[in-house]
């Protein structure tokens, strides 16, 4: 049982300088099989970009850089424009986080502060499960359930109140439905509520304990608490989560697709139906042809993925500086 | 006979610099120890003896370092290959999520092909080394991480021992542990001593006392003194030597 | 001169008091509404999974089970052919994209601290997470679909690994960077190479939290639509074949819902209640799974 073995090439026996270069080649291999993996994520993005562009290039070409304000989409004619879409994607997800960021504002407080321990981790999951829930169950709720209701209800009172006002009159016309733009909204609201809540609880979370303790110290009520410690500390963190939820809202597809009514007419009236660029592209994309409507569904999902693209960066952008003052005042 | 001869090793973390010329020999067959106040550089020195720096970028030691004979600085060392010459243990305990039995296999698979009887001999031998085979025979495939503190870091021990290095590296290994299992260690240390050759940090000096036959001061980066064990603690030559034995600082 | 003081000479009697009671006011008011909106949300949940098992009750049998989607027009019917579909395509997404998600998390979290390629991978991930799934299945249509003119199970399959990958590479990579320096540094010390650290003892030692990203990205894959709509598409008789399109819940379901047939859209209700449950149990497993990794 010598132990005299080292270093020296003629002391340590051949079968062991074997496994260490095979080891050496594994090594490098690994790296780069690796490495190859980890890019695979950056090729998609690439392959994506590039093959929406060659394929939504053509209708660039046909209707220039207008076709972003054009109101026509006009299939049997071939004349496309995607402001229908832009507009209602926009407005729906405007819609969305009007409504969603209260609320999910109140669900983050409630969990972090008001929340009695023992039901803090069953009330977070059951947050967390509402943002598991597949979009297309949202849209089939939305269709059968909520948009009866909303049609019967809740489009009647908005028109008698909200209806009534002068400016606002505009946004509350037209027949009660219950699909629509608005009803969209309202859908969307309740599908990123969740998802909203979850990253401002997570955001808020990473507030130094010692830090609300030194506020509850001096007698502050816990709203003051919030709004003068919580708040402040994690306002990047807080517009991330919120651009987050946008980011999510605007390219959504089932739930929006379901009730928002799929017409392709321009309308000031929340409760008028229209389209947004995953609804239309959801509905046509199945029957469209190689040419003009081909080519604008293109043009549409591109410009979806990049608005999308560039709200997301943003939010990441937020998020990563917050995780870096975190990193430097713990 | 020096198993490791340190020539000039000054070491750097970015721009500050940690190790200052240090110049020392290492023997066969014996125990030294590093000892000194916190930060003084004893971790950082018995880290480059096995290059685990060197999974830290911005780390650099510049000077020498020879294992019998071959200068483990230079350029081209197969760092594999070294540490499995030169064993490490660490302060906080750190089995692996594998059974109690693979832990001990996982290292020796690496450069031997063993038959199963033959892994078999060499778990029980590690074991027995280690002075955990009686307490773990009869759960060889449980796993590693059920044991207690002690019986956790004696399985890194063992685990060190298996892969039969020339030199034992152990960083403050009885910081971790209750008194009952530091006295178990130190006793195996006593008798490792016999078939290894080992470097020890402790920040406890009546540890080194104990166990150690050569000592190793050192502050601020540099090597104070060194010498036998027993001239050290008795009649130190230097007055900052005999200022931290005697317990004025550190 | 204290605050009452003051008050008195302003003219405002008990100031002190008054100030307080504000504050109390609007804590009052805050606190409720945070309860209110906490309240809200859980009546969502619970009137969603309450209108599933009302309504995709009555679609639940063995028939449909059994029998594959019917005609348009035809009585009866049941959903199997979409069942096996959507197993056979969100198992083979699972197949692709576990290695691949798991071999990118590990070159991000033991390869990438310093790595320019790193960081721009990661960015681009979390981008990826949240991309709309629309869009993606329209690449893979215009990259596979378009060029060998059909439809295909693969294509779906292509689709939904897209998504997938990113949720598992952005949960490896978390769980394995909280694996502690010192058991990388002891496998290293007893001169093992670092592919063997990565897997044997970094990936060992994070599996359980690996396994809930993968649990994860399961149920994430299995309530998608969007993606298979223009790849997978649907069929609707009985197929194994990946090669041509194939049934699978949610197309079916999208189908079903906003046609005319009451005994489609009872079957819609049906899969609707399959697919949210199965999602949910994914959710639930992958918490219980993490769960038993901080006791174990």
């Amino acid at each position: 049982m010598s132990n005299k073995t080292h270093l020296s090439v003629d002391a340590v026996s051949p079968q062991i300088l074997r496994v260490a270069k095979i080891q050496r080649l594994q090594d490098a291999f690994f790296h780069r099989g690796a490495q190859l993996f980890a890019l695979t994520v950056l090729i998609s993005l690439l392959g994506i970009i590039i093959s929406l562009l060659i394929n939504a290039l053509p209708a660039l070409h046909q209707f220039g850089l207008g076709f972003f304000v054009r109101e026509e989409w006009d299939v049997v004619n071939g004349e496309f424009g995607g402001l229908i879409a832009i507009y209602g994607t926009i407005v729906t997800s405007i819609i969305a986080l009007l409504i969603a960021v209260p609320l999910s504002f109140g669900i983050a407080v409630f969990l972090t502060e008001l929340c009695p321990a023992v039901l803090r981790r069953p009330l977070g999951t059951a947050v967390e499960l509402l943002a598991a829930i597949p979009s297309i169950i949202y849209g089939m709720f939305g269709l059968f359930i909520f948009a009866p209701i909303f049609a019967d209800y809740v489009e009647p009172l908005l028109a008698a109140t909200f209806g009534k006002i002068p400016f606002l009159s505009i946004l509350f016309k037209g027949a009660f439905n219950g699909l629509g733009i608005l009803c969209a909204g309202l859908i969307l609201a309740m599908m990123i509520l969740p998802f909203i809540a979850s990253v401002m609880r997570d955001v808020f979370n990473t507030v130094p304990p010692v830090l609300k303790e030194s506020a509850y110290g001096i007698g502050c009520t816990t709203w003051e608490v919030v709004s003068n410690i919580v708040l402040p500390y994690t306002k990047t963190g807080v517009i991330g989560g919120i651009m987050l939820g946008l980011g999510r809202a605007l390219g959504e597809t089932m739930a929006v697709t379901f009730v928002i009514g799929n017409s392709h007419r321009l309308s000031a009236s929340l409760f008028a139906p229209g389209s947004s660029i995953a609804s239309t592209l959801a509905n046509e994309f199945g029957e469209a042809e190689v040419g003009p409507h081909f080519s604008s569904l293109f043009a549409l999902a591109l410009t979806l993925f990049i608005i999308t693209f560039v709200v997301l960066a943003i939010a990441k952008w937020m998020l990563m500086s917050l995780e870096k003052k975190q990193g430097l005042k713990t | 006979m020096n198993v490791i001869e340190v020539r000039n090793l000054n070491f750097f973390y970015g721009s500050y610099q940690g190790l200052k010329e240090i110049n020392l020999d290492i023997e066969e067959n014996k125990v030294t120890a590093f000892i000194g106040p916190s930060g003084c550089g004893k971790s950082t020195l018995l880290r480059s003896l096995n290059r685990m720096y060197d999974l830290y970028p911005g780390q650099k030691a510049v000077g020498e370092i020879n294992f019998y004979g071959d200068n483990i600085l230079a350029p081209g060392v197969d760092l594999n290959l070294l540490r499995s010459r030169i064993g490490m243990v660490f302060q906080k305990p750190t089995p692996f999520p594998m059974s109690i039995y693979e832990n001990i296999a996982f290292g020796v698979r690496l450069y031997e092909n063993l038959s199963r009887t033959e892994m078999d001999d060499r778990v029980e031998w590690a074991l027995n080394k280690a002075a955990l085979w009686s307490e773990v025979k009869d759960k060889l495939d449980q796993s590693g991480l059920s044991l207690s503190g002690g019986q956790q870091q004696r399985l890194c021990i063992a685990r060190g021992v298996a892969v039969k290095p020339s030199v034992l590296l152990l960083d403050e290994p009885t910081s971790a542990l209750d008194p009952i299992s530091t006295a178990k260690v130190e006793e195996l240390i006593n008798e490792l001593k016999n078939d290894y050759t080992i470097v020890m940090v402790t920040h406890n000096m009546q540890q080194a006392a104990r166990v150690s036959d050569y000592t190793a001061f050192m502050y601020l980066g540099n090597l104070v003194e060194f010498g036998k064990t027993d001239e050290i603690f008795i009649k130190p030559k230097c007055k900052e030597t005999e200022d931290y034995i005697t317990g004025r600082f550190g | 001169m204290d605050v009452d003081e003051f008050g008195e000479k302003a003219g405002i009697k008990n100031m002190k008091q008054n100030i307080y009671s504000k504050r109390k006011r609007s804590n009052g008011i805050g606190l409720t509404l945070s309860i209110a909106a906490m309240g809200l949300g859980m009546l969502f949940l619970f009137w969603i999974l309450g209108v599933l098992l009302v309504k995709g009750y009555s679609a639940i049998h063995l028939s449909m089970f059994l029998n594959s989607t019917p005609a348009p027009g035809t009585e009866g019917g049941g959903l199997a052919n979409a069942i096996i579909g959507s197993l056979m395509l969100v198992g083979s997404c699972t197949l692709i994209s576990t290695p691949i998600g798991i071999m990118a998390g590990i070159y991000l979290s033991e390869y990438g601290d310093r790595s320019k390629i790193a960081s721009i991978t990661r960015f681009v991930t979390d981008i990826m997470l949240s991309a709309p799934s629309i869009v993606i299945g329209l690449f893979v249509y215009a990259l596979i679909v378009a060029k060998v003119n059909h439809f295909s199970g693969w294509a779906g399959t292509m689709a939904l690994a897209l998504i997938a990958v990113p949720v598992i590479v952005r949960t490896s990579e978390n769980m394995l960077r909280l694996v502690p320096g010192s058991l990388r540094e002891a496998a290293y010390a007893l001169g093992a190479p670092k592919w063997k650290v990565s897997l044997m003892v970094v990936l060992r030692s994070a599996q359980s939290g690996v396994m809930t990203g993968i649990l994860l990205a399961l149920a994430r894959v299995s309530g998608e639509t969007a993606p298979l709509l223009f790849t997978a598409l649907n069929n609707q008789f009985f197929s194994t074949n990946m090669n041509a399109p194939i049934a699978n819940l949610p197309v079916v379901i999208f189908q079903f819902a906003m046609s005319p047939y009451d005994n489609w859209v009872n079957l819609a209700w049906g899969g609707a209640l399959l697919i949210t449950f199965t999602v949910l149990g994914l959710n639930i497993l992958a918490r219980v799974v993490f769960r038993e990794r901080d006791q174990g």
